[in-house]
């Protein structure tokens, strides 16, 4: 079969893509790698120990690995503000940023599904969830949703890119008629994982912090700004190492999107405040905590205090166009936003869920080291995943990895 | 009959509560056993319309029976008539599981010519529990095989026997708990029993119960009260009030569990099987009493102290990464006898009993005082009560 001798090449182009390059590059790869070697590490101390050596406990039994997961979740479903304007709206300006969108997507996902399993007591059995062999409780439990939506999207964001870069590898246009609608499902499944992964808290009445309905929408909307405001930083970062030519105009689109999602995101964060704490109610109490500590306990004050400030700051900044269209001012705002969001997805949303507990006890929260040393080697693998796939999908874009154009010299 | 009315009303709640199971696991809750009880001879109480599925797959089974004995021979041949065989999913698992579990014992037996024979013995039970099914849906023999392999486990590593056992919920049985406040003093007998009883972790020192000692004067506030004192008890002006699983007719931990190894038992209870969770601690936020518990660590017990009358679902050991939580002590009350913690409550505030028998003291409790239970806005149905004398 023809497919597979391409596909063969395509493989073996790609690991001599990935295997050479600069100096920068190499250090940046062996320092992902490093990051993963001291995660794996950590996670082994983890697995002969229990999780007994993180920071959670029977009152908070959620913390540092659930939070990025819910945060990650929302950079993976960003892919789709790329995906709809140039798929299905035909927007030309974002041809170039869609596949990285759609890379980072799978990054993200990846990271996701590591966190999962980071997350987990028995590792082991892990088989008991996968339908047929084990018993899936689905549709009863969120869970279940999480995890097929989550696998399904991570398959469409693989296989549409894929079929793109195999058909521009080989030489040839891609065909509308086979991608489009693919497209078109992975907008709506982008919806669907970040609106399941809320749902998953949403559903919860025992915590009546998470038990509110304005939490899938504001999921929504966060991810809308932190998701495009990270595409945004790694274009930049692209333009700068690589030929691949990224209009400004499709940056300033990009920053557009972060804008109105961050400007919904705020006034959902208004509403949220106005209702606890203008009639508070024994509700409330984890509001209380999160933003002013109670009973001296006030663990999350400097995170959720340096989350705010910057989320306003940058969302006001991005609205003013003429700041907007500064590039520089922009990657700013782009980081700042991205900071604060991961602050207040995450941590501020996970650890406040379980405290105070359910009969009103309040024991905090901290990482331990080995919990930042597992998470900080999950984010460099999705770093490491991220710039393989960038590579190898830039290469092919650029015209520079072709199928048998190996016979005649590449000009470079 | 205004007495009976109101038990027949908490009758009724517990029915309610039941409504998504009502046509499912038949109608046990509601006290009449006429009808639906007979008909939950199956053991798993998810699958729906038992009676319907009976009359499908007797037709189902008649058309098979003619294809089997002449309509196939007409098409297949050779390998066809072994391999191209009507099997439903669970059946199909079944025989891999078990050619797999041939194939590895062959193996493991083979290939460790020099290993004992009890080392061989312990190889194979470990594999068979790490690839054995969901307790939930198995057979009795199933039950019983992997009770078995427990027991002799423990033998081969530790040298000493344990009793465990399988029993299933009994008939009529709908188990509840009363909780008296005026008579507890906070005197924590019945944590220590607890403890004891159910072989939970020394190291992290795991309680299932907890005693909040609250301010007389200031009502119901948890969030006030102390639930880890060190002091004497009963402090002056103080009262207690002491939570556990409640075993929710309701349980969210049960809808949120995305392998189904946390369920509802025919008789109430709200079980784990240890072997089968997989630590995701979803359960645990879903619950809104605080009713569980994760072994963080490889939860230990002195060899000398534990309880070797065990029940899989109960108290038998646990492994690290795991959920538990109060079974209301199964490996007692299925046997006829009261928890750890009713037996060495010193001042009489804790009652349990067979709801569903007329004569029991739990059902004089809940007819005859003013029960409330908590957090019943949540609409999750506790089967444990609170009352004052």
């Amino acid at each position: 079969m023809r497919r597979f001798k391409v596909f063969k090449s395509l493989v073996i182009d790609s690991l001599d893509t990935i295997t050479k390059g600069s100096k920068k590059y190499h250090i940046w790869m062996g320092f992902l790698t490093l990051g993963m070697l001291i995660g794996m590490y950590c996670y082994s101390i983890q697995l002969e120990e229990g999780l007994s050596v993180t920071g959670m406990s029977d009152r908070v039994s959620w913390g540092l690995y659930i939070s990025n997961f819910t945060f990650l979740v929302g950079v993976a479903a960003a892919a789709v503000m790329l995906v709809m304007p140039t798929y299905i709206l035909k927007d030309i300006d974002f041809k170039q940023a869609v596949l990285i969108g759609e890379g980072l997507a799978v990054a993200a996902l990846l990271m996701c599904l590591a966190f999962v399993v980071a997350d987990m007591g028995g590792p082991s059995v892990l088989w008991h969830m996968i339908p047929g062999i084990g018993v899936f409780n689905f549709p009863n439990s969120m869970l279940t949703w999480d995890v097929l939506v989550l696998n399904g999207y991570l398959f469409l964001n693989i296989s549409i890119p894929f079929y793109i870069l195999f058909r521009h590898y080989q030489g040839k246009k891609s065909k509308e008629r086979v991608y489009v609608p693919a497209a078109i499902l992975s907008v709506f499944w982008a919806v669907a994982i970040h609106l399941v992964t809320a749902f998953l808290y949403q559903g919860l009445q025992a915590r009546p912090f998470w038990n509110n309905a304005l939490l899938g929408p504001r999921f929504l909307a966060s991810a809308f700004a932190a998701g495009p405001a990270l595409i945004i930083l790694v274009l930049a970062v692209i333009r700068t190492f690589t030929a691949f030519n990224i209009p400004d105009k499709t940056i300033k689109k990009i920053a557009m999107i972060v804008t109105v999602a961050a400007q919904i995101n705020l006034i959902m964060l208004v509403s949220e405040l106005f209702k606890e704490f203008y009639a508070p109610t024994h509700h409330s109490q984890s509001a209380y905590y999160l933003f002013f500590g109670l009973h001296g306990k006030n663990a999350l004050l400097p995170w959720i205090w340096t989350a705010i400030p910057l989320n306003v700051l940058a969302t006001i900044m991005l609205t003013f166009s003429k700041l907007r269209n500064n590039l520089r001012v922009l990657y700013v705002c782009c980081f700042m936003l991205f900071v604060a969001i991961w602050i207040e997805k995450g941590f501020g949303l996970i650890v406040p869920g379980f405290i105070p507990g359910p009969y009103g006890k309040i024991v905090e929260y901290l990482p331990t080291g080995i919990e930042i040393g597992v998470t900080l080697g999950i984010w460099a693998m999705g770093a490491f995943v991220f710039t393989i796939l960038a590579r190898v999908a830039i290469k092919i874009e650029l015209g520079e990895l072709r199928y048998k154009k190996k016979d005649t010299p590449v000009s470079n | 009959m205004s007495e009976n009315k109101k038990w027949y009303n908490l009758n009724i709640d517990l029915g309610l509560g039941l409504n998504k199971s009502k046509e499912t696991s038949g109608s046990c809750g509601c006290g009449k056993t006429s009808g639906g009880c007979n008909s939950d001879n199956t053991q798993n109480t998810q699958n729906t319309q038992p009676t319907q599925s009976t009359e499908i797959s007797n037709e189902d089974f008649y058309e098979a029976a003619i294809d089997a004995s002449i309509g196939d021979e007409r098409h297949k041949d050779g390998f066809e008539q072994v391999f191209d065989v009507k099997m439903d999913r669970r059946t199909a698992f079944k025989k891999l599981t078990a050619s797999l579990l041939i194939g590895a014992g062959a193996i493991s037996s083979s290939c460790s010519s020099i290993a004992g024979e009890d080392t061989k013995e312990k190889a194979q039970i470990d594999w068979e529990e790490q690839f054995k099914g969901n307790y939930k849906l198995m057979s009795d023999k199933e039950k019983e095989g992997t009770v078995n392999r427990l027991m002799r486990s423990y033998e081969l590593n530790t040298g000493k026997t344990i009793s465990m056992t399988a029993e299933n919920a009994e008939e009529d049985v709908l188990f509840g708990y009363a909780f008296n406040i005026s008579k507890c003093q906070g005197y924590m007998d019945c944590v220590s029993a607890c403890v004891e009883e159910n072989n939970q972790d020394r190291n992290s020192e795991m309680q299932y119960i907890r005693i909040h000692e609250m301010k007389d004067g200031e009502g119901l506030k948890f969030d006030e009260a102390d639930d880890n004192y060190y002091h004497e008890v009963p402090a002056e002006d103080h009262f207690y009030m002491g939570t556990q699983c409640f075993h929710c007719d309701n349980p969210p931990c049960v809808e949120v569990c995305p392998v189904q190894a946390t369920w509802k038992e025919k008789d109430g209870l709200v079980v784990i099987d240890y072997d089968w969770c997989v630590g995701c601690r979803y359960c645990m936020a879903a619950c809104p009493y605080d009713g569980r518990r994760f072994n963080w660590s490889k939860p230990e017990v002195p060899e000398a102290e534990v309880n070797k009358n065990q029940h899989y679902l109960g108290n038998r050991m646990r492994k690290k990464g795991v959920m538990e939580k109060c079974t209301f002590c199964v490996q007692r009350t299925r046997k006829g006898k009261n928890p750890a913690c009713v037996e060495a409550c010193p001042t009489g505030a804790r009652i349990f009993g067979n709801l569903l028998d007329p004569k029991s003291t739990i059902r004089w409790v809940l007819e005859n005082k003013k029960v409330f239970r908590l957090k019943e806005d949540l609409g999750t149905d506790p089967k444990f009560w609170y009352f004052m004398d």
